[in-house]
């Protein structure tokens, strides 16, 4: 029964982990950008919400309407300046900017919010209670919230793309960005949109991850953006929904592992993004964004 | 052999009737590299026109029209648009300016539909005639596989998705690159004769084709170009088929009055 | 399309090849001169100094091997600090069954070069995000497996047995000569290795990989090549690193932080150089020196730099004074000679 409640924990909190990974993939599907600074980005919006709820004390859902913007425009901003100078450079310098990204920003909330981590206190009871069936399975009522958000956004980013202009868009430029620019589109400023959505989501995931456990400035890189980075690979790059299901895989895999061992939950995540990389290394080309 | 003013085929809608170019190209000298892929290029097209630039591979077509589109760089030289200067312009603002192309091999938006192909051309459209609908009545096929993916699409269904894309935008200059590429003789045909449909509606054709029998059958308007120089220019009716052989590959002793000299640089 | 030149066949036969003679002799006579001076360090300065000069010489060679990967085969690696760590701890192992940690070091590092391969492995046919990504999830992965083995000190690490009575001010010197050999050895390997075939092949893919791989080059050994020897070098530097600071840590060695200082480092001075690193760990040392007391600044100030000059000084610092002097110091380019008659005819055409 143990090993119903962690599957069932793994697959919950896949959600989270296509909430991280969907934004990666975006950027990487739509403008070529393997984002290093991924997770940290979430850890920002996270801290972000911990700094708004601490200065203007404001509920913990308010937290998610003013953070999420902030980062969608910071997205844009980042993507028309810095991200894209470096596209027009090279592949090799977009991998060291954001990489340089990654680090500044991390050793930044290092200095300014210190090693401890923290967590975004919440006490609704909504979100703190669960619900059990029989004695061993506890399934709490965030993280059940979390998998109904990763859902609904999944649901909503799939709308965007194929339904409205933007995310046509979105579409037309990662498939040739030239002929986009013919047809009166600047890529740019599309790059940019994409940007701010992939801010947006990521922020999001970072702050239910702070409501779910704690956060420190590793948590961008030591967990967040290496399971990103292993659900897009194991769902697959270019598909939404591919990344729902890779973070489920992971998940799953991670608690099956803790089972084992209760220490091995990062290490057996590592594993199954290592096996399915040497299983499937280069068919990973993108074949544009599609839902 | 320039024929001032004298253009054939095509309505001209919205003509000054004063001999202004709607484009004009002075003195373009472009570079791949160090490679000099066009040479001092100027040419003048007039509203209404079918103008039509041949040449061997390599002679710098498709490079002249990409440079007008705004994807190319010059060294130096000028591009003008209805008299005003464009060539520090980006290339989406040449588009919605009015200068639409066709690329040469279609480069339809692979994960995208038909109708999407279509509406993706239509977001910054100008004012005008053209419409998805309208281009729905010209193809007649193409209503009923509006969702489809392109790449299910032959080459002559892409390359109408392709020239409907750019009609949706409602352009005064169309450019069409290199059409007849990796198409059956009879499709070629079929897509040219749409042309009078085309400029009825007040477009100008600027068009860079390899079939020239095929280019002299359209255009109004006719110039050769050979690594990277202009070797002829005139209208149809007025040059002799070895004076176009002549000009396509460069042969020494057919030179015309408008044949410029083969000077060397270093 | 016409080319700026068109050198006719008579005139290719005047042309030849040659490797820059002039400056090597004077840049090996300076480096010479400096290595000696440098090895006289231990007797002329206070053993602070010296502590800080082997950091210097761990980040050095840390960053020619990064820049060896980066700059030439193209390889961004995230986790380079996967090969510290096995240095560092190879030498524990070693030092743990009885051998001096000084002469476990050479040891380490073969043995960092030889773990090197089933990495590659792993990691060959991953273009560059993933190979990065690839990297990063090694390194971390060999971090938590040697942490479960207690018998090396699992997550808290052992201190460094081996020099037990052992006069301190002598250690130290000692673990400043062996941080000095390392580095001088990383160096002139890399140099050597850059003159070589290697060098051409990594330079033709580097300009064209099509090109490259059509005309015969043996890009994947290359590759393959420079992964093993960077893995050495690392490796050889986890161990000064290990003897330097008499304990080994997993937290410590096999920090993400060693790749952030080599490759910002690399970066500031000049990717793609062999001048490059060495520019760039001056920098470093002066900001870390200078900023030490503030804790995570001088890491934040490398990195914001180290971006500012990605973006717009490809070729970094060194690529600068580079540019004005037109100098190399450490030469390993093929200048293309021409003899007089093909001089003037090319100069004829071009005024003609």
């Amino acid at each position: 029964m143990a090993w119903v409640n962690a599957i069932i924990q793994g697959v919950l909190t896949g959600g989270l982990y296509a909430l991280f990974a969907c934004g990666l993939s975006l950027m990487f599907g739509v403008m070529k950008v393997v984002n290093l600074a991924h997770g940290d980005l979430a850890v920002v919006a996270g801290y972000l919400a911990i700094g708004i709820i601490a200065v203007t004390h404001v509920p913990v859902l308010w937290s998610f309407v003013i953070v999420v913007p902030i980062m969608a425009l910071l997205g844009y901003v980042l993507q028309r300046t810095v991200l894209q100078t470096a596209l027009d450079r090279s592949v090799l310098t977009t991998l060291l900017v954001t990489f340089g990204l990654s680090v500044v920003i991390e050793n930044g909330l290092l200095q300014f919010f210190t090693a401890n981590s923290r967590g975004i206190g919440a006490s609704l009871a909504l979100v703190t209670g669960a619900f059990t069936i029989g004695s061993q399975i506890s399934i709490a009522y965030l993280l059940l919230l979390i998998f109904a958000v990763a859902v609904a956004v999944l649901l909503g980013l799939q709308y965007f793309l194929s339904r409205s202009k933007y995310g046509r868009l979105i579409r037309a430029v990662a498939d040739d960005k030239e002929a986009a620019q013919l047809a009166g589109a600047d890529y740019r400023h599309v790059f940019g949109i994409a940007a701010a959505v992939a801010f947006a989501t990521v922020a999001l995931g970072g702050i239910a991850f702070g409501m779910y456990s704690d956060l420190d400035p590793t948590t961008g890189t030591d967990t967040i953006l290496l399971f990103a980075f292993a659900a897009v690979v194991i769902g697959g790059l270019g598909s939404l929904w591919g990344t729902l299901l890779g973070g489920v895989v992971l998940g799953v895999a991670q608690q099956i592992g803790a089972q084992i061992n209760i220490s091995d939950e990062l290490l057996a995540g590592y594993i199954v993004f290592l096996v399915v990389l040497v299983l499937r290394p280069q068919g990973l080309i993108s074949r544009g964004v599609q839902s | 052999m320039k024929g001032d003013g004298e253009v054939g085929g095509g309505d001209r809608v919205d003509a000054p009737g004063d001999g202004t170019p709607v484009l004009e190209v002075r003195d373009l000298v472009v570079h791949h590299g160090q490679l000099r892929a066009l040479d001092a290029v100027s040419l003048r097209v007039l509203p209404g026109e079918v103008y039509a630039i041949i040449g061997a591979n390599g002679a710098g077509k498709s490079t002249l029209l990409r440079t007008i589109a705004g994807l190319h760089h010059p060294t130096s030289g000028s591009i003008l648009y209805d008299g005003k200067d464009v060539t520090g312009l980006r290339p989406e603002r040449r588009a919605t300016q009015g200068i639409v192309m066709v690329p040469e091999g279609r480069r339809l938006f692979g994960s995208l539909s038909v109708e999407e192909n279509l509406k993706v051309g239509a977001t910054y459209a100008r004012p005008g005639p053209w419409t998805i609908e309208r281009v729905y009545e010209m193809f007649g096929w193409m209503r009923e596989r509006r969702n489809q993916p392109t790449a299910q699409l032959s080459g002559g269904e892409q390359q109408a998705v392709a020239i409907g894309r750019a009609l949706v935008a409602n352009p005064r200059v169309l450019m069409l690159d290199e059409l007849s590429l990796g198409l059956a003789p009879v499709v070629v045909q079929r897509i040219y004769g749409m042309l009078p449909q085309i400029l009825g509606t007040g477009l100008t054709v600027l068009l860079v084709e390899q079939d020239v029998s095929q280019a002299l059958r359209v255009a109004s308007h006719i110039q050769c170009l050979l690594e990277g120089r202009t070797t002829l220019e005139g209208e149809p009716a007025d040059v002799t088929a070895d004076q176009v052989e002549a000009a396509y590959f460069g042969l020494a002793g057919a030179a015309t009055a408008s044949q410029p000299g083969e000077g060397s640089e270093g | 399309m016409s080319l700026v030149t068109e050198p006719t066949a008579r005139q290719a036969e005047s042309f030849r090849v040659t490797r820059s003679q002039r400056n090597v002799a004077w840049t090996g006579a300076v480096a010479l001169i400096v290595v000696v001076v440098l090895a006289f360090f231990p007797y002329i300065v206070y053993s602070g100094t010296t502590a800080i000069m082997v950091q210097g010489f761990i980040v050095l060679t840390l960053a020619s091997m990064w820049n060896l990967l980066a700059g030439y085969a193209g390889l961004v690696s995230v986790g380079q600090q996967a090969f510290v760590g096995l240095g560092a701890y190879f030498v524990l192992i070693l030092a743990l069954h009885g051998l001096s940690p000084f002469a476990a070091l050479p040891v380490a590092a073969i043995a960092s070069g030889i773990a090197a391969l089933p990495l590659w492995w792993l990691v060959s046919r991953l273009r560059s995000g993933y190979f990065a990504i690839a990297t990063w999830v090694l390194a971390a992965t060999i971090m938590l497996v040697i942490e479960k083995f207690s018998s090396i000190g699992g997550g808290t690490g052992l201190p460094l047995p081996g020099f037990s009575g052992m006069d301190p001010t002598l250690l130290i010197a000692y673990t400043y000569w062996a941080g000095l050999a390392v580095t001088v050895l990383a160096l002139v390997g890399t140099y050597l290795l850059l003159r070589g075939r290697i060098g051409l092949v990594l330079t033709a893919v580097r300009d064209d990989e099509v090109a490259a791989r059509s005309s015969g080059a043996r890009v994947g050994l290359a590759r393959l090549l420079v992964f093993v020897v960077a893995g050495a070098g690392c490796g050889a530097a986890g161990g000064v690193l290990a003897i330097s600071q008499l304990q080994v840590q997993p937290s410590a060695v096999f920090s993400v932080q060693w790749t952030a200082e080599m490759a910002f480092a690399v970066i500031i001075g000049g990717l793609g150089t062999i001048e490059g690193p060495i520019i760039g760990t001056v920098v470093y040392m002066v900001l870390q020196q200078t900023l030490a007391s503030y804790n995570a600044w001088y890491l934040i100030i490398l990195g914001l730099v180290a971006i500012i000059v990605a973006l717009f000084a490809r070729r970094g610092l060194w690529g600068l004074i580079d540019d004005r002097l037109n100098i190399r110091l450490f030469p390993v380019g093929f200048w293309l000679r021409t003899g007089d008659a093909a001089n003037r005819r090319a100069r004829d055409a071009r005024n003609g």
